[in-house]
């Protein structure tokens, strides 16, 4: 701290005791280069109301904490005078893309308009809380949402995955549920690049990590390579929670004179600016390290902190609960504040404290892990206070909820905050920021991979067709990610009834009746690239196809929305044709989105990622013992292909392996997508199925080979009818992408009863072929026959051999 | 233990109280975050002195995972577990061989016979001087032995050992996770199961509880 600094703003005395100490600090973070420390070390200090009235001159780092000079002069406006370096910190880390959807917001409006009656049917709470909840009935409830990690991920991978793990898991809780379940779609790098390995090793780590450890089974996700992402990782992570309806918590502070604690473990230095200056910039070689914005995370913290909070919600003793995550302190009361009568009174000084020498913005901004902020009647303070000592959390109260509609928040009596908690928490600047269609679209989408260059040579003998699956199965996006997912435990809690690789994870909600969830997500970022709007809805279609391959019922919607920056024009009109396209389609398909996140500034040097709008469907099922796995076991049971095939290679994997990345996506028709789903829904109700795989990249080619690896059980194929009804050569029937199709097995005595089904629906269907258990192999008749022995040998060494 | 007939009895480590049950399984997990070294709180658990103190007097009690490192911890069993010699966390169906079924835990299984039970962890090869492997081999304290693969470099795939007098029983594996058929792993050492029928795991509780209804009659 210089001179100059401490003659500016005046410094409380114990503060300026421990400046020594706070110098240390800095350096060990990397030196005064580190944007964050450095600015927070030198000029947080004890700026009150009183001073910032009586010094409106005085220059704030307003810049550097991400805030934009006509979002300062807002804040300006809004008081009445400068903001203290306090409500700085919290108008700077509130009013961030992150927290904010500054520039999304007027465009997820959507998500909340295109809604029917019906589709609201079985939300019990809609988008705006921490997550959405889902009737699945007999009095139970479901909570899930999809949650970015990115940015953090690929700063400090382990800790960056594993906090995102926990920061989704605690926004489940907020709602007064159990957490069940994870997983996690991720998205890296080219599987061959220097750095993949580090961000594979570390963020596999971290989730397997921090989930196993809390005893949340993983029963799905995905892994995708591609050079696009290769700066910026894509680490979603995805949970869900049971609760009885009765046990529904929304996060608000009403009831004049309750009393506000803050519990779970202490605040500490890091994760400072992390939704600000982290999530919401793109990356750049030239500025330092961010790595001290990455949270870190405690796993057993975050056990004991649920367990706590079930059972506070068990004896009922919380009128309101917020988790902490983006934002800290600053997000969890302004919030709480405004959601509920308006005002809130905060002693910061109360706040306990990892590290005595953070300053009030610092403290205001932390995000330190497993914290949750309460509000709670004087009378149950003793009851609260006891199941606190019960699990050993700390907590300390730090005020009361008031009914003047200011949030003030006082550093040992002196006000530091006087805000209206409203101005902080939800009306930040909103943003109609240009977008236009890129002008580079039309070239691509007029490059078809038929006939380019890229598609000389394609296979078309037995031998070459042959090599074409065993490539395409050892690829990195198709190849078996068993050396991912055994890493995370599938078992945990015991009530999994299928995890990956089947098409989506199912967990039993209710152990007497059977009562269950099925829940998939998917995204197609080639498919988006190619047209964002098609994009959107084929991620949709895609997941609510896995979600009803698996036999249950598609019910909401939640979603992750990866983009670059929402400065370019080009990446905004992606943006926003991901959510007409997301809005529209679930419209169609009559599935709320419930809740989401949106992460943008996924981009670095300039180069955006692919959209990826990452879409995850909730199902039900009565049941969970219907479930239908992906592979087929039984010998003699027919193997049908449900759907049209066309000649749909633009956006494919095969594509993909051959370098090419033109023209248009797969068509999509969502009534046919919906037809689907009530045939393989009804299909697996009434028994009629053993086995199904929903087609997507990869096309039949891997559908076929899943499900002969799934069990190790071989299969006689034909597919001669299939390629003369749709017209096409044996490669394309293979390879093609089209969409709302399906691959199931059919026991003999139900082939009848399933035709029947299939043509009263008026639904393609076409018998391709015949389980055999002993025959070993993937045997195209009269093509060429593929030994499962080999095929597994593929598919599986391609992770081991880059990664083991 | 439901699933085998018996009355499951939550006990909670800062007590001191068994409330009279007639045997006791502490289960996997990460207690304590595993900070410091797996199992290495837990041992301290005011609890643990009853266990410790029941056990030498036969109660039943059995380790799963962490609950095995507890009891290594604790001094029941000899050895320990230290990080898989991968350094990954592991999940899979793991095929183990029953070597010593005159355990309280083991009875219901014929010795030499196979089954098929998850096993998950980050901590679990199990090591221990030449010496004492030799004792536990020579004594036949070699309860459960990996089979096909050594998921974890376990010191002569030993995945879970006894005490002398066979009430004790600590292993890596997870029984409890093969207990229920369509939650269990995909395979049973019995031959084709249904989709995640596998229950091979469920004659572990199976024992305790025959051994308990014998000794009450």
């Amino acid at each position: 701290m210089t001179e100059t600094n401490r003659t500016n703003v005046p410094v409380e005395t114990h503060l300026a005791t421990v400046e020594e100490l706070r110098n240390e600090h800095v350096q060990s973070f990397g030196g005064p280069a580190d944007a964050v420390e450095h600015v927070e070390g030198r000029k947080f200090n004890i700026d009150t109301v009183e001073h910032a009235a009586e010094t409106p001159d005085t220059e704030l780092p307003w810049a550097e904490l991400g805030l934009k000079e006509d979002e300062y002069k807002r804040v300006v406006e809004i008081l009445g005078r400068r903001p203290t370096a306090a409500e700085l910190a919290m108008y700077s880390v509130m009013w961030s893309e992150h927290c904010s959807y500054k520039s999304s917001k007027v465009h997820l409006r959507q998500f909340g308009d295109k809604v029917t009656e019906d589709m609201k049917e079985h939300l019990l709470v809609g988008i705006g809380e921490n997550a959405g909840v889902v009737d699945i009935g007999d009095g139970w409830a479901v909570t899930f949402k999809v949650e970015s990690h990115n940015h953090p991920s690929f700063v400090e991978p382990y800790q960056g995955a594993a906090t995102g793990v926990g920061g989704i898991v605690r926004d489940i809780i907020s709602m007064g549920a159990r957490p069940v379940a994870v997983m996690d779609p991720l998205r890296f790098g080219a599987i061959d690049h220097p750095d993949t390995a580090r961000l594979v090793h570390g963020v596999v780590a971290g989730i397997g990590g921090y989930g196993n450890s809390l005893g949340l089974p993983n029963i799905g996700g995905e892994v995708v390579f591609d050079s696009v992402y290769q700066g910026n990782p894509l680490v979603n992570a995805l949970a869900v929670g049971v609760m009885r309806h009765e046990d529904i918590r929304l996060a608000n502070a009403s009831g004049v004179g309750n009393k506000v604690v803050l519990f779970g473990a202490r605040t500490g230095g890091d994760g400072i600016g992390g939704a600000s200056v982290l999530a919401s910039e793109s990356f750049d070689d030239a500025k330092p390290s961010k790595r001290p914005a990455v949270q870190v995370g405690d796993p057993f913290a975050e056990k004991v902190l649920i367990e706590c909070c079930l059972e506070l919600f068990k004896a009922s003793v919380v009128e309101g609960i917020q988790d902490l995550g983006a934002a800290g302190i600053s997000c969890a009361t302004s919030e709480l504040a405004s959601n509920g009568d308006g005002g809130m009174h905060i002693e910061l000084t109360s706040v306990l404290l990892r590290d005595p020498t953070l300053t009030p913005g610092e403290i205001l901004m932390s995000e330190s892990q497993e914290r949750m902020m309460a509000v709670v009647t004087p009378e149950n303070v003793a009851r609260f206070e006891a199941i606190m000592a019960k699990w050993d959390v700390e907590y300390s109260w730090l005020g009361e909820v008031t009914d003047t509609g200011r949030l003030i928040i006082e550093w040992d009596g002196e006000k530091i905050v006087d805000v209206d908690p409203r101005t902080v928490a939800h009306e930040g600047p909103v943003y109609e920021r240009p977008y236009h269609r890129p002008e580079w679209l039309d070239q691509v989408q007029a490059d078809s991979f038929t006939g380019s260059a890229a598609d000389a040579g394609r296979p078309s003998s037995p031998e070459e067709l042959k090599a074409a699956v065993l490539e395409l199965m050892a690829s990195p996006n198709l190849c078996s990610k068993d050396w991912v997912t055994n890493q995370y435990d599938r078992y945990v809690q015991g009530n999994t009834a299928m995890a990956m690789p089947d098409d989506a994870g199912v967990v039993r909600v209710d152990e007497e009746t059977g009562l269950g969830v099925a829940i998939s997500t998917d995204a197609n970022g080639r498919y988006a690239y190619l047209d964002p709007y098609e994009g959107a809805r084929l991620a949709l279609a895609e997941s609510y196809r896995n979600v009803a391959t698996t036999g249950a019922v598609p019910m909401a919607v939640t979603d992750c929305l990866n983009f670059g920056s929402p400065e370019d024009p080009e990446v905004m009109w992606q943006f926003a044709e991901a959510v007409r396209g997301l809005s529209d389609a679930c419209m169609e398909l009559g599935v709320p989105v419930t809740g989401g996140n949106v992460s943008l500034y996924n981009q670095t040097g300039g180069v955006a990622i692919h959209p990826t709008p990452v879409v995850g469907v909730l199902g039900r099922f009565d049941d969970v013992a219907r479930r239908t796995p992906s592979g087929w076991r039984e010998d003699g049971q027919a193997i049908y292909l449900l759907g049209t095939t066309r000649d749909e290679l633009d956006g494919s994997e095969w594509a993909n392996l051959r370098g090419h990345l033109g023209g248009q996506p797969p068509a999509l028709d969502l009534a046919a997508e919906k037809l689907l789903g009530e045939l393989l829904v009804n299909a697996s109700r009434d028994g009629m199925i053993d086995a199904a795989h929903d087609l997507s990249e990869g096309g039949l080619a891997a559908a076929l080979a899943d499900m002969a690896l799934r069990f190790g059980v071989g299969a006689r194929i034909g597919l001669g009818e299939l390629c003369e009804r749709d017209g096409m050569d044996l490669f394309t029937a293979l390879f093609s992408e089209s969409q709302a199709r399906a691959v199931v097995s059919v026991a003999r005595s139900e082939e009848v009863r399933f035709k029947d089904m299939c043509t009263a629906r008026g639904f393609a269907h076409i018998r391709i072929g015949v389980v055999d258990t002993e025959i070993g192999a993937l045997d195209f008749q009269s093509q060429f026959s593929l030994p499962l022995d080999e095929l597994k040998e593929a598919h599986e060494a391609t992770l081991p051999k880059h990664f083991a | 233990m439901r699933l085998a007939g018996g009355t499951a009895v939550s006990l909670w480590h800062g007590d001191h109280d068994l409330q009279g049950v007639d045997a006791v399984i502490i289960p996997g997990g990460f207690s304590y975050g595993d900070y410091l070294r797996a199992g290495a709180i837990s041992r301290f658990a005011p609890l643990m002195e009853q266990i410790v103190d029941a056990s030498k007097g036969g109660l039943p009690v059995l380790g799963i995972c962490n609950g095995f490192q507890v009891l290594t911890e604790a001094h029941l069993l000899p050895g320990s577990m230290i990080k898989n010699n991968h350094l990954h966390f592991i999940c899979r169906d793991q095929r183990l061989r029953i070597e010593n079924a005159d355990t309280a835990w083991t009875s219901e299984y014929a010795a030499g016979s196979e089954i098929v039970v998850p096993l998950k962890n980050q901590d679990g090869q199990y090591v221990a001087d030449e010496k004492t492997l030799d004792e536990l081999e020579g004594e036949g304290r070699v309860v459960f032995r990996y089979v096909d693969v050594n998921p974890n470099g376990s010191r002569r795939d030993i995945a879970g050992i006894t005490n002398a007098a066979g009430n004790v029983v600590g292993l890596m594996p997870h029984p409890e996770h093969a207990t229920e058929a369509g939650f269990g792993p995909d395979f049973s050492a019995a031959g084709p199961v249904d989709l995640r029928g596998g229950t091979d795991g469920l004659g572990v509780f199976i024992s305790v509880l025959k051994k308990i209804v014998a000794g009450a009659k």
